[in-house]
């Protein structure tokens, strides 16, 4: 409440909550996906939801890379660290996120070495002063990450570094979006586009989806007026029946992307097969792994990984709440065994997943509602 | 992770790569600029920070609203402790070596630990 006075520009907001009550037909039923984990927390944390118009469905998208995680990788992660003079790095952002052996944090209480890095150059750092030890640094997240890690495996090259490697589980976010397109439980009107994650990838890889799958897409920013003028836009689109790619975050998305960015993960990495997502299955090239040149710095290669698989506890449903089809509060075990203090589920681990956005916000009447007024 | 981070460019480390010493909220950290080659950035810039590496360069208006945005989200107390975090401090590094590239000026404080 007390961040009312701080939106930007409270006018504009208004104006722009009425010209989408007014852009919303009655009968109609608007499915909108935000792709972005970032935007799903947004949207919980500004209460978007208490002003737009009730036929205005926003759909939570798969963009947490946590969340997306398949358990088993976390498992295999932490059954390479577990042999003699391996070090765990990863961001914090993993360390609570439990495998079925338990989470890293749990693996350090029992003695794995196990430490936060907040960037993947301050793993090279771990290696160079621990030359007796292996560090591997367990990578995770879409295009905003994977150039940065890229980066650091050709410095790693150039540099002759012999105990680093990179256990890769970078993800790529147009396969996630299509096959959530290919799912016949899914239909969504159109996307509101990852803000970040195009400032690597640009606004073109979404020109395919919107031509074939004939669905529009705007690249949004991170702000209630971003979001509410991005749903805008997705609106008018809808009403015209166009589906085109569109970048409402031009202050800060280069619609031919960060070229360096494509160019380092290029060079260093290469499309897997397939991958598998935790609640949407095995999808085809969806998943990077490191080319050949660099075998030597990964870990998958350079030690024997178990491949761990495991489904996930029966009574969770988080499948089905990451694909849209049960709303966070639908599930079994929502608030009750799962929690954020005690999440069974990995979209109750991060704050961008939707089931911590929604335990979090659930309740609560924001600022912006009050600001904007809500719709009758 | 996915939220970018706004810092200024203070001061160019040509030598380590091409590295940059930001400044973060008054928290002063060296970050990784090899992912902004084209946009050719300098002292006074503005950039977006994603796990340590510069990812765009931005203006100052939209910095600040970046900076606001995070603190909307609630995001600034983790946004902070992650661009504290950036470099380690010889503690964190291990046991024993000292990595010489921890006393860089990128990181006060971390020559004397």
């Amino acid at each position: 409440m007390k961040f009312v006075d701080e939106f930007r520009n409270p006018a504009l907001i208004h104006k722009t909550v009425e010209e989408i009550q007014r852009l919303t037909e009655p009968g109609r039923h608007y499915r909108l996906m935000e792709v972005c984990g970032g935007h799903t927390h947004a949207i919980y944390r500004f209460g978007l939801k208490d002003i737009l118009p009730p036929n205005i469905e926003l759909i939570h998208g798969p963009g947490c890379p946590v969340c997306v995680l398949p358990m088993g990788r976390i498992d295999d992660g932490l059954a390479i660290a577990s042999r003699p003079n391996v070090i765990f790095s990863a961001f914090g952002d993993m360390m609570r996120v439990p495998g079925a052996s338990g989470s890293p944090l749990e693996h350090k209480a029992r003695g794995m070495d196990v430490r936060i890095v907040y960037s993947p150059s301050d793993a090279i750092k771990l290696a160079k002063a621990n030359p007796d030890k292996h560090v591997m640094f367990f990578a995770i997240g879409f295009e905003t990450t994977a150039p940065s890690t890229a980066l650091t495996v050709m410095r790693a090259r150039q540099e002759h570094l012999e105990n680093f490697s990179v256990f890769c589980n970078h993800v790529t976010i147009i396969p996630a979006i299509r096959a959530i397109l290919d799912s016949p439980d899914m239909r969504i009107g159109g996307f509101i586009g990852p803000g970040h994650v195009s400032t690597v990838i640009g606004c073109r890889p979404y020109e395919w989806i919107a031509a074939n799958e004939r669905k529009p897409i705007v690249v949004s920013g991170f702000e209630p007026l971003d979001l509410l003028q991005s749903i805008l836009m997705l609106l008018r689109q809808l009403k015209a029946g166009e589906h085109k790619v569109e970048n409402q975050y031009k202050r800060v998305v280069p619609w031919e992307g960060n070229i360096a960015a494509l160019r380092a993960m290029a060079d260093v990495f290469e499309l897997r097969p397939y991958f598998e997502w935790r609640g949407l299955g095995f999808i085809s090239q969806s998943a990077l792994r490191l080319r050949d040149e660099y075998a030597e710095w990964d870990s998958e290669r350079r030690f024997a990984v178990p491949g761990i698989r495991v489904t996930d506890p029966k009574a969770a449903q988080c499948g089905e709440v990451l694909k849209g089809v049960l709303k966070p509060a639908q599930c079994k075990l929502f608030g009750k065994e799962c929690t954020p203090e005690h999440p069974l589920g990995a979209l109750m681990v991060s704050s961008e997943g939707s089931c911590a956005a929604y335990y979090s916000y659930e309740h609560r009447k924001t600022a912006l509602a009050m600001t904007a007024g809500t719709p009758a | 992770m996915c939220l970018a981070i706004p810092g200024k460019i203070v001061e160019l480390v040509p030598a380590n790569h091409a590295t940059a010493v930001v400044d973060v909220a008054g928290v002063r950290r060296r970050v990784d600029l090899g992912l902004l080659e084209k946009e050719n950035p300098g002292i006074g810039d503005w950039v977006l920070i994603h796990v340590g590496f510069a990812m765009s360069k931005i203006s100052e208006e939209d910095a600040a609203e970046q900076m606001k945005t995070l603190a909307l989200l609630g995001e600034s107390e983790s946004a902070m402790q992650e661009v504290r975090g950036y470099g380690l401090t010889s503690e964190e590094c291990g046991e024993g070596t000292l990595d010489p590239s921890c006393d860089a000026k990128g990181r006060p404080g971390c020559a004397q630990s």
